[in-house]
């Protein structure tokens, strides 16, 4: 009998509500989270989920623009919302007997966003100038080409934060139309985790929540991407000094038999991944291409990335390459790791390591009530919709590592890490431009 | 213990030992997980300046090796387990954290131990780490917020050991030769002034033996004192400096002036005028008049600090290189208003008690606790200041912040620097 047990239920709106009782500290982390992510967006309104999200911040008649803002921190708590491919999500951490206000605004923003047009306009440039700070960087700038050539077909095309000309040309209407298809009860799901009784909060979410009225669920008609039949190739040129490379490969979905031994084979590769939003992650100068392109001096770093996702989107291993190295030797590298893998199973003792890293790692994110309940949502985000148990996504997730076998990582890096099922990318720094651009040191005067 | 209590002289245990290491440890029993948090008297201000980035390459190499592990062996033992050890240079300090399942906690302290005193500094690792900071360094200079920072302390510390970066200069950088490792460890990592925290599902007796037996013999007569920092004078005039960077959509800009060191009677006023300024709910009234109310940005914010000396109190914001002029008009008029007028009652009262009331949540992690610790004692600021911690925040006045506003921030007197796609200029 686990120790905290999970309660959930469903409102007569379609509100899906789960609870988690954890006495901790005395502290409430209440979650939103809406199906709607870029996922569910089309040219022309590419990054509309993400501006709802700024939107939903700017106020309603009862509490207007900035009031909560002030109010969460008189309270010494926290609020913040996220958007992703897949999912919006909004939290607020709030000391236990002040939690009634995170249920109040919730449920408030869930319908009565004003969406004023003149906070629509300041948004734009809020939301063009968080772009632009993206462009800075040259990794950023690599892996939109290379999502962007991973999906033709389907809407994970395009980054979160939409394309610049759809930034520039949204309306408010359109943008509220989004607002009003996707947040609605039975398209959300409420997660609270921390330091409540049960059925207090089962009452306080009722009063708060049973009287929105029901909607439609939405459609979420998403295209599936077909096979990549060839590698693709991304070239881009940018100031500095500094190559970076990128390989993107298709990968499958969170809910999809092969995701959790995937899990292991990324940590295998590039070290684990964690699960946290918030709590840390530990290092991965052990892993196969940390030795094989760090140790050898091919690389400066590298990291990989895989993310739990409806659809199948990829999964992406980055590396910066050593200032005496060049991008074919290093790639050449990676490839070798690569065949290895495909050619021998890893060692039980390796597989064992990434499970441990695992446990760890969910230790440390378990020290936050923030966390747990993003986990709460995560999971129950990810599950099949046919799952007749979803919360098991999460419950599942260490049990199914442990059941990991060498030979499944053989499998899956003979079926995914092929060349013609990746993209990719290299950023390199354009001729002739290295000279100015190191600081110059300390002058005398100003 | 009760689980709600915040940190005090209930539930801390300090040991200092003979050598001069002292040791805090509070226990959390309700995760299997354990923090460790620390530093070493050993920073950059040490670094002569031809060869400045010594403290951080040095404590960076720490963990290529050492007499008993090699740098495969050392992370083999901290990965496998899923714990983590790192060690880095900082300006007073070079610092080091870890973390660990509770069980672990031997393997982590002793790692420690192994880099901290007995590294070898292995030369095929010296080169790696030297292109990798390298590498480093050119991304700095393709950063606009690093290099707009970078010249911003330049500008307010000239002639201060704090216009220096911890991480040096490519020049300074090529210039550091192994023995300048091996001769930086032997001067200035000693037990003297060794500061380590250790919070988490571990008796907190049993922590302090653990480190006691670790490193109550550690001695290194050669260990020098701390040298004390010079005296800052405050910029004659204001200074404003703009760097370009080719093809970057978005600048960056500081502008701000040095602040209070932590231990001041300013520093508290200054905290919490600090988070009115530029921190509260949304990004207090900077936030509010740059992103809410102009739309010119997607940060905008002030921070302070602190610190054992005069760390930089500073407005920062990312914003189209069009509107640069205009944000910093407005940064500018709102620095003048918070040095010419005292905050209102509400906004004290609102911070106050954001200042109070967010404890709880910064205490919730090992990481939270094991840093609060080292805080108080690095800060000599008592074992009870969280217990008290209410009473001194209410007890700040209005005219006290205004006072250390106008102390440490005059517009006539500040650093403007924007970094990006931008006619380069300096005034």
């Amino acid at each position: 009998m686990p120790l905290n047990p999970l309660t959930r239920l469903t409102l007569s709106n379609g509100l899906l509500v789960l609870l988690k009782e954890i006495h901790t500290a005395p502290l409430i982390s209440h979650w939103v989270w809406y199906r709607v992510g870029s996922r569910d967006e089309r040219p022309g309104n590419t990054g509309a989920s993400h501006w709802v999200e700024h939107m939903q911040f700017k106020g309603t008649p009862r509490y207007p623009g900035g009031v909560l803002d002030k109010e969460i921190a008189r309270l010494g708590g926290v609020w913040n919302a996220f958007t992703y491919l897949d999912w919006t999500t909004y939290f607020e951490t709030l000391p236990s007997d002040k939690i009634e206000l995170a249920l109040d605004l919730e449920a408030d923003r869930m319908m009565n966003s004003l969406f004023d047009l003149k906070d629509f306009e300041s948004e734009r440039s809020v939301i063009i100038a968080e772009r632009q700070g993206n462009e800075n960087e040259p990794l950023f700038r690599l892996g939109e080409e290379i999502q962007a050539a991973a999906f033709r077909v389907h809407s994970y095309h395009h980054e979160v934060i939409g394309e610049m000309v759809d930034l520039e040309r949204m309306q408010r209407d359109d943008l509220y139309h989004h607002y009003r298809t996707y947040y609605t009860p039975s398209n959300a799901i409420l997660a609270i985790a921390g330091d409540f009784d049960t059925p207090e909060m089962i009452e306080k979410v009722r009063r708060f929540y049973e009287d929105l009225p029901a909607a439609p669920a939405p459609l979420h008609s998403t295209r599936p991407e077909p096979p990549q039949v060839g590698e693709h190739h991304i070239d881009l040129a940018g100031p500095g000094e500094t190559t970076y490379i990128e390989l993107s490969y298709h990968v499958p979905a969170a809910n999809d038999p092969d995701f959790l031994p995937f899990v292991i084979l990324d940590s295998l590769l590039t070290g684990p991944s964690s699960l946290n939003l918030f709590g840390g992650g530990i290092s991965n100068k052990t892993s196969r291409l940390y030795r094989a392109l760090v140790e050898s001096e091919l690389a400066v770093s590298v990291y990989g990335g895989l993310q739990a996702t409806i659809d199948p989107f990829i999964y992406t291993i980055v590396a910066i390459l050593h200032p005496n190295s060049a991008p074919e030797q290093l790639i050449a590298a990676i490839d070798a790791e690569i065949a290895l893998l495909q050619n021998t199973p890893p060692d039980h003792t390796e597989l064992a390591r990434a499970v441990k890293q695992a446990r760890a790692t969910f230790a440390y994110g378990s020290e936050s009530i923030t966390n747990q309940a993003y986990w709460l949502g995560l999971a129950e985000m990810l599950a099949s919709p046919t799952d007749e148990n979803p919360g098991q996504w999460l419950e599942q997730y260490l049990p199914g590592l442990a059941r990991v076998t060498p030979e499944d990582v053989q499998r899956l890096a003979k079926n995914y890490l092929r060349q013609s099922n990746r993209i990719l990318g290299v950023y390199r720094p354009q001729a002739g431009n290295a000279s100015n651009s190191q600081p110059i040191p300390p002058q005398g005067a100003v | 213990m009760s689980l709600h209590a915040l940190p005090g002289p209930q539930d801390i245990h300090r040991s200092q030992l003979p050598n001069g290491v002292t040791i805090l440890a509070r226990p959390n029993l309700n995760s299997p997980s354990v923090v460790i948090h620390g530093y070493l008297e050993a920073g950059s201000l040490f670094d002569p300046s031809e060869k400045l980035g010594l403290a951080q390459f040095t404590s960076l190499a720490l963990m290529r090796g050492s007499q008993r592990h090699s740098f495969q062996q050392i992370y083999d033992l901290l990965e496998s387990t899923g714990a983590s050890l790192g060690v880095s240079g900082a300006t007073h300090t070079t610092g080091f954290s870890g973390r660990s399942l509770a069980e672990d906690l031997p393997l982590l302290l002793d790692l420690l131990k192994q880099v901290l005193r007995f590294p070898t500094f292995p030369a095929e690792h010296v080169e790696r780490l030297r292109a990798q900071i390298l590498t480093g360094l050119a991304i700095r200079a393709q950063d606009t917020g690093d290099m707009a920072s970078l010249t911003f302390d330049e500008i307010v510390y000239q002639g201060h050991p704090y216009s220096r970066p911890d991480d040096g200069f490519p020049e300074t950088v090529q210039a550091i030769q192994r023995d300048d490792l091996l001769a930086f460890h032997h001067k200035h990592y000693g037990p003297q002034g060794m500061l380590i925290s250790i919070v988490g599902a571990v008796p907190p007796e049993t922590a302090i033996e653990q480190v006691a037996a670790l490193f109550g013999d550690w001695s290194n007569p050669s260990q020098s004192p701390q040298v004390d920092l010079p005296a800052l004078e405050p910029l004659p005039h204001t200074v404003s400096r703009r760097l370009y960077i080719p093809q970057k959509a978005q600048a960056d800009l500081v502008i701000g002036a040095a602040g209070p060191p932590r231990r001041s009677p300013d520093f508290l006023p200054a905290l919490l005028g600090n988070n009115i300024l530029g921190q509260f709910g949304m990004m207090g009234r900077i936030g509010e008049r740059l992103r809410e109310q102009a739309g010119l940005s997607y940060y905008a914010s002030s921070s302070l600090g602190g610190g054992p000396g005069p760390g930089p109190w500073d407005v920062s914001a990312g914003v189209n290189p069009a509107d640069l002029d205009q944000a910093i008009d407005l940064i500018l008029d709102e620095i003048r208003r918070f040095t010419s007028q005292p905050v209102s009652e509400q906004e004290l009262s609102d911070c106050q008690s954001n200042f109070t009331g967010s404890l709880p949540l910064s205490m919730e992690s090992n990481a939270g606790v094991a840093y609060a610790l080292l805080n108080m004692e690095r800060y000599q600021l008592g074992m009870d200041y969280y217990l008290t911690y209410a009473d001194r925040i209410n007890a700040i006045t209005r005219q006290q912040i205004l006072d250390a506003a106008q102390r440490y921030l005059d517009v006539d007197r500040l650093a403007i620097v924007a970094a990006g796609e931008l006619e380069e200029s300096h005034e």
